[in-house]
């Protein structure tokens, strides 16, 4: 059964459809995420979903029941607001057991419920703050603890870590899956981070003008993406098409493969069956620590960003921009055919 | 800003000047109220609480005060009620005209006193048919006192923004739940700030007033006014003066203390 259902849902802003005639449907218990740039029209779904927003067509379904119509406080599903949204004039506690408080539950199960909430979050004994006592990342884990404590059917998270540091960040994206697997409540989480999407999510919606690209599972996403704007969105991605791709893979088409699918040899190495062998120059080297970034251009025109990680055996070979020829080495197993449209065409040959 | 030593010895001076000019008179009118001599002269010939025990038992002074307080009492009242509700929905909805709406509800307060006071006069006894007396003093200083309220409360509702009042519907509170718990503690400070300011609006007020308290009524300003010139009730009236100023410095503390605090507290939380 699936915990959350669009079907035909649209949303204009005055003359904008920031949600454009989307279906949808995320499975109960799954980290779902929604991925896009801004404007794309996920934060719109998320506000759908809660409730704040009305729908200008269309339909939203929480398990079975049809919930368009229903105001956000009569919706079993609670969000993660970017903001935090905790409430400036009450303590953490209080703050827990607010939701619990407006449904009339009972002082001595709203305090047992709300300490439980906060030691979910790792926040225990901390319920007598006030909330301008707490860290960004403190802060967040009472949003996360005052939406848990009503064990909602579907958490909605619109871009929680956004306001953190990286660190913290990547410290928060573990235990938010974590949570997420020790409560088995639906997550439905908004980010424009892709990695943070792939790291996550047991599936990943990519959203593009009010639409879906692709909904896929993250390995399916970076391996096999639908379109142009996918392969592009979701990690680095070189792209051969246009003339170039008869001329360069011998077939015609458009064509996306991943930096760290390519190697660079010196011009005349032998090369493997299945590979191809494509002459250049590198023009750019930029070091990022535990990978090393080269940008050649090949002599066909379009430029490739060739990943390598920079082991040990791989440092004994430094790479450097020259006009020695080299040859960008790939595997045709590796080519991503790209259908869709083609965007990002000054990137492509 | 970067000011070097000369510049701030001007400012300085500068600053005094301003001070001098504001709170010698005012200094004098205490300085007055213990004056032995009637007419004010000028250095007091004596000083005395005569004039304090007489004013102390004037009956006119003690009646004209008491309208003032009950009449600014109301339209306070008034005010918090309406310019709250107003507020809110400027704020908090959106409709056809909203911008229009906000401008009238806050011209009042620009409209010359005299302007507002001829327009109200005349509606009240021609078109209402209404005597004139304490009940059209206190809806006349309703009209301008709402203008101080509705500006609080739209200031702080615009700068809280609407994310708490929607974490508290999605938490399952309805609209009457989510005011009585966020939006008004929210809103407190910004009520009794607004508040004080109507009711000082109020209290002071004397052109509006004048048009429409009729012949009965006497707020403590009008009072004032027609007793500063007679002779025998001068000293009075600097004494009535004197014992207003004190009390005029409690509010304003206040409304500067509250308006402050909660609202650096709410924003501290990003």
């Amino acid at each position: 059964m699936s915990a959350v259902t669009a079907r035909g849902l649209s949303k204009t802003f005055g003359d904008v459809r920031a949600v454009d005639d989307l279906d949808l449907e995320i499975a109960d218990g799954e980290f779902f995420s929604m991925l896009g740039p801004s404007g794309s029209g996920k934060t719109t779904v998320l506000r759908l979903v809660a409730g704040f927003e009305r729908p200008t067509s269309g339909r939203v379904l929480l398990g079975d029941d049809d919930v368009t119509d229903l105001p956000p406080y009569r919706r079993d599903v609670n969000t993660v607001f970017q903001d935090y949204a905790i409430f400036p004039h009450m303590d953490v506690q209080t703050n827990v057991e607010y939701g619990l408080r407006v449904k009339k539950v009972d002082r001595q199960e709203r305090r047992r419920r709300a300490e439980e909430a906060l030691s979910a979050v790792r926040l225990e004994g901390y319920g007598k703050r006030r909330p301008t006592q707490l860290s960004g990342g403190q802060r967040q884990r009472v949003a996360l603890a005052r939406a848990l404590v009503n064990r909602p059917k579907v958490l909605l998270l619109d871009e929680p870590l956004g306001a953190l540091d990286l660190k913290l960040r990547r410290e928060m994206q573990l235990e938010l899956k974590q949570i997420q697997r020790d409560v088995g409540i639906t997550f439905v989480f908004v980010t424009h981070d892709q990695e943070e999407a792939l790291s996550m999510s047991d599936r990943v919606a990519v959203f593009r003008d009010g639409r879906v690209e692709q909904v896929a599972t993250p390995v399916e996403l970076y391996e096999r993406p639908a379109s142009s704007f996918v392969a592009g969105f979701v990690g680095t991605s070189n792209r051969i098409g246009g003339e170039a791709a008869p001329r360069l893979l011998g077939s015609p088409g458009e064509y996306a493969v991943r930096p760290e699918q390519l190697r660079v040899v010196p011009a005349g190495s032998p090369v493997e069956p299945g590979e191809l062998a494509l002459p250049g120059k590198v023009r750019e080297v930029v070091y990022l620590g535990p990978l090393t970034h080269a940008v050649v251009e090949l002599d066909a025109g379009p430029r490739l960003t060739v990943s390598r990680p920079n082991t040990r055996t791989a440092s004994e070979r430094p790479l450097e921009a020259s006009d020695r020829p080299v040859a960008v080495v790939l595997h045709r197993d590796s080519l991503i055919a790209l259908s869709g449209p083609t965007e990002m065409t000054e990137e492509t040959a | 800003m970067i000011v070097d030593g000369r510049l701030k010895a001007v400012l300085r001076v500068l600053t005094g000047l301003v001070l001098l000019v504001v709170y010698v008179p005012l200094a004098l009118v205490m300085v007055n109220s213990f004056n032995v001599d009637r007419t004010f002269t000028w250095p007091p010939s004596g000083l005395t609480f005569h004039w304090w025990n007489v004013a102390a038992h004037s009956s006119g002074a003690r009646h004209a005060l008491l309208v003032s307080i009950e009449v600014a009492i109301l339209a306070t009242a008034i005010a918090l009620v309406l310019g709250t509700l107003a507020g809110l929905a400027l704020r908090r909805t959106r409709f056809f005209g909203r911008n229009v709406v906000s401008l009238l509800i806050i011209l009042p307060i620009a409209l010359p006193g005299i302007v507002t006071g001829i327009a109200l006069n005349n509606a009240f006894r021609t078109m209402l048919g209404l005597q004139l007396g304490f009940f059209t003093i206190v809806v006349a200083h309703a009209t301008f006192c709402i203008v101080t309220v509705f500006n609080n409360v739209q200031a702080r509702l615009q700068r809280l923004g609407p994310s708490f009042e929607q974490a508290s519907a999605d938490l399952g509170a309805g609209a009457f739940t989510t005011f009585r718990l966020i939006t008004f503690p929210m809103l407190r400070s910004a009520l009794l700030a607004g508040g004080l300011l109507a009711f000082g609006l109020s209290f002071d007020e004397i052109v509006v007033t004048t048009f429409t308290a009729g012949p009965q009524e006497q707020t403590l300003p009008i009072w004032i006014f027609q007793n500063l010139f007679r002779p025998n009730q001068a000293p009075i009236v600097n004494v009535v003066a004197a014992v207003l100023v004190l009390v005029s410095t409690v509010p304003i503390y206040l409304a500067q203390r509250l308006s402050g605090d909660v609202v650096s507290g709410a924003s501290g939380a990003h």
